[in-house]
């Protein structure tokens, strides 16, 4: 009887290999997607197509010119910090909102899944009440949220807190949803063993059920991450806070005609900050679920 | 007093009797195995003893209480066909599982789950994931976690009916050694007579709809069994006996009424 396990070293080569791999496969389909750009716009602008809608500097600028926009100063002559400073700082401070946010929905929707998949009763009664809530626009939701809220936050937690507010009623959705469906999914036989052994409902729960339902919860997390990013930056707009990235589109978008990469640079690093949240779930999900290959998501 | 004594169980599912008029005592000590085609109730019986399902009519008692209290005392540990090991779990923390939920504390627990890793001979494997094992070697994991508190009664449900010839005989050399070794009473459930009467000091011979008892066989093969008890004339004769006890069994269901 040998087992089947491989040794160390090896197991770590060939997870750098399969790193590499990634890496390079990122890279090229980054490069593909480039040509896509730069190919559709040479074409459409050498034919003057204007369907569905006309090439120009404006509407497609140059990816290169993007990038120069990002290093360049923000306020044209040369004067000012740079266009990546500002708007990396903006991404911080809205990074500062969108975990505050995603924390207290991943908790507020896990804690609710239990609830709810506990009770039977309650999760009939309350579930499409928790549908519903999703239907609301977050554009409606939010302004209330911030007349609501921060006259009642302390200085420390004014404008911001509310906005976390916002992000998190958009982490909580996918969480309650997959954490009932997860702490559904544990197997009948690994329930009987739990009721051979006498165990009560909470042993069960955190001995069998959380464990099962993990894979689950982290595909809501990785959903959740990114959605926080874009509450966040929505929520932003309503309560006219300037220093997160949500002020800095506003910005942008009113000078989009004279100078559109600010706008298209902007988007650049929301999305570098989405895609770090996402990042970080997915490493947590590593390092936390450790389930055989068959069974992770 | 009897580790088992089932009284007049019955158990309908539906419309269906499962189980009908089932009398069955276990002493003190036995390995006694349950066997028939399927649909004869078998492995319902096993689980009215093991309070996973309750029967329609009748009573059942483990120790002298009934099912249910015995089950909340802990008096049996189950294995079934599939090891059903929590796979986020180690194969020690698979073991110690059981004494978690018993609350024992965790320098007891650490010396049991040393004990019982020696009992099954899985020494360095205390540290693998389940799924890093053979097929066997996840079987004796669950037969582990089954004795680690010390239940006096073993009910097991077809434990080796995925395992391959030449693994499975050796699964049930080893399972003689701990019955031995750990003096407790067994119900075991099988497709298998040659494997039934191996391993049993009786055989209870079940046939179906509805699920009764048609036949018990007591079996006088030497203490302990060998490799070489498979080989005797008496083994043939006794595996012939439960084989034909099986088809009478079977022809009572197609005789007519």
């Amino acid at each position: 009887m040998s087992a089947v396990a491989v040794e160390g070293p090896r197991l770590r080569a060939v997870a750098v290999r399969r790193g590499a791999g990634r890496a390079l496969l990122f890279v090229a389909v980054g490069a593909a997607l480039w040509g896509l750009w730069e190919g559709y716009r040479s074409l459409w602008i050498h034919e003057g197509w204007s369907w569905p809608f006309l090439v120009t500097d404006t509407s497609m600028p140059h990816l290169h010119s993007i990038v120069q926009a990002l290093y360049g100063h923000a306020r044209p002559g040369g004067i000012g910090p740079r266009l990546i400073t500002i708007l990396v700082k903006a991404a911080l401070f809205t990074a500062k909102e969108a975990a505050a946010g995603f924390a207290l929905g991943a908790v507020l929707g896990f804690a609710l899944g239990v609830v709810l998949a506990q009770f039977r009763v309650l999760q009939r009664g309350f579930l499409p009440w928790v549908v519903a809530s999703q239907t609301v626009p977050i554009l409606v939701v939010a302004p209330m949220v911030v007349v609501w809220l921060n006259p009642k936050l302390p200085p420390g937690l004014r404008d911001w807190g509310s906005v976390a507010v916002i992000a998190a009623y958009l982490t909580f959705f996918p969480v309650t949803i997959s954490t009932i469906r997860g702490l559904h999914a544990a197997d009948r036989r690994a329930l009987e063993l739990m009721r051979s052994y006498a165990a009560g409902e909470l042993r069960v729960l955190w001995k069998l059920r959380v464990p099962a339902a993990l894979p689950y919860i982290f595909a809501a997390l990785k959903v959740s991450a990114t959605a926080s990013v874009v509450g966040a930056i929505i929520g932003e707009l309503p309560s006219s806070i300037q220093s997160g990235l949500g002020g800095q589109i506003i910005n942008y978008a009113q000078y989009y005609t004279i100078q559109p990469t600010g706008l298209w640079a902007t988007n650049v690093v929301a999305a570098a900050l989405g895609i770090s949240f996402f990042l970080i779930i997915l490493l947590a999900e590593k390092l936390v679920v450790r389930r055989a290959p068959e069974n992770v998501a | 007093m009897s580790v088992v004594a089932i009284t007049d169980v019955t158990k309908r599912f539906g419309g269906t009797t499962a189980l009908q008029g089932i009398d069955l005592e276990i002493e003190k000590g036995e390995f006694v195995s349950l066997i028939g085609p399927s649909g004869c109730g078998k492995s319902t019986l096993l689980r009215i003893i093991g309070d996973l399902i309750q029967p329609t009519s009748g009573t059942a008692a483990v120790n002298g209480k009934p099912v249910r209290q015995a089950r909340i005392d802990r008096e049996y540990g189950i294995v079934f066909q599939d090891p059903v090991l929590y796979d986020w779990r180690t194969v020690a923390k698979n073991i110690a599982l059981p004494l978690e939920v018993a609350r024992w504390d965790r320098r007891k627990r650490a010396a049991k789950v040393k004990e019982m890793i020696e009992l099954v001979e899985l020494t360095g494997f205390e540290n693998h994931r389940p799924w890093q094992l053979s097929g066997g070697m996840q079987q004796r994991v669950s037969i582990a976690r089954a004795l680690s508190f010390d239940p006096s009664l073993l009910l097991m449900d077809e434990p080796f009916g995925a395992l391959d010839e030449m693994t499975r005989e050796r699964m049930n050399m080893e399972l003689l050694r701990i019955w031995e070794a750990s003096a407790s009473t067994v119900v075991f459930v099988t497709h298998s007579i040659a494997e039934a009467v191996f391993l049993s000091t009786r055989v209870v011979v079940m046939s179906p709809r509805p699920g009764r008892i048609s036949n018990v066989i007591q079996v006088d093969l030497a203490q302990p069994r060998t490799a070489t008890t498979r080989e005797e004339p008496r083994f043939f004769e006794l595996v012939t006996d439960v084989r034909e006890a099986l088809h009478l069994g079977h022809d009572l269901e197609r005789a007519p009424a």
